[in-house]
């Protein structure tokens, strides 16, 4: 029996949303680098801005795969009217936030991601990510039934660049 | 530096567990209980907690980035995480030239564990710093 309900199939396409990142600092930039290079110490491209100043840059940027969203984000606007309250590592929550019934399973994955980069992030950089539904597949796994659903994420800089794109697989069983 | 279809790129090698993990959370809010609690990574049945996905992608951006150089560019990648990455492996990001157009350089990218096991296999496009 299939998880992809009707409402959820017609869903595919819908922007849901639009979130705005506080202006990136250089210490966020650091801390990401630091963490990601753990016990490494990260190029000095990202933690040296005298260093940074010498390459293609011109100064400190983010790595690529850096999130200015985590913890807090100080805009957020919700495109669809009916959804419903979100909770911590609900796996429905992508359906709760489109305002219809989730399929109700247990556990929930990271499937995977694909990207496309555009400019680079630097300090002062404010983000806008725009959400919308990407499609809905299943397919038997190890688990049982898994459940393939996919988001699209843009993301833009302040000036209307094309930062990122991204589709995120979220698998549930 | 030339690169041929073919050549093998240097890797990134991390041992992995709650010392990365909690790093990691800790710049990505991602407490999520699988990547915290045994129990929990146990009940969605992978035998213990299990690193994030986005630490593996953050692995073979590492990686991508050695390569190309502090001028180069990561021009975009696709990766799918088939295996949980649990506590105690020796994880290894890997990369492969498969095919070059003009500057625009494309390889099959991996992760896998000390015992030989793919976790994350994926491909990437970049273009080399000058």
């Amino acid at each position: 029996m299939s998880n992809i309900s009707e409402a959820m199939q017609a869903a595919v396409g819908t922007v849901t949303g639009r979130t705005t990142s506080y202006p990136i600092s250089e210490s966020d930039i650091r801390k990401w680098a630091l963490a990601v290079y753990w016990p490494g110490q990260p190029p000095a491209m990202f933690i040296d801005p005298a260093a940074a100043a010498k390459t293609v840059h011109g100064g400190i940027v983010a790595p690529e795969e850096f999130n200015p969203f985590a913890w807090i984000a100080p805009a957020h606007e919700a495109f669809i009217k009916n959804a419903g309250k979100l909770e911590n590592n609900n796996p429905d929550n992508p359906e709760i936030a489109l305002g219809m019934s989730g399929p109700g399973l247990k556990f929930q994955l990271n499937g995977g991601m694909s990207v496309e980069y555009g400019v680079r992030m630097r300090a002062g950089d404010v983000i806008t990510s725009e959400s919308s539904v990407g499609e809905y597949s299943e397919r038997e796994g190890r688990l049982g039934l898994m459940l393939f659903s996919r988001g699209i994420s843009t993301w833009t800089n302040q000036k209307g660049e094309m930062v990122k794109r991204t589709t995120g697989t979220l698998i549930r069983y | 530096m030339t690169v041929n279809v073919g050549d093998v790129i240097p890797t990134f090698v991390r041992e992995t567990g709650f010392a990365n993990w909690n790093r990691y959370a800790a710049v990505n809010d991602e407490f999520v209980p699988i990547h915290m609690d045994d129990a929990a990574g146990e009940a969605a049945g992978n035998g213990g907690a299990f690193g994030m996905g986005n630490l593996q992608w953050a692995y073979l951006h590492n990686m991508l980035r050695a390569f190309v150089g502090e001028n180069g560019e990561i021009l975009g990648m696709e990766v799918q995480f088939r295996s949980p990455n649990v506590k105690g492996q020796t994880l290894t990001a890997h990369g492969v030239v498969t095919g070059i157009e003009g500057d625009v350089i494309s390889l099959e990218i991996w992760t896998d564990t000390q015992d030989g096991l793919k976790l994350a296999p994926g491909s990437a496009t970049v273009r080399m710093g000058k």
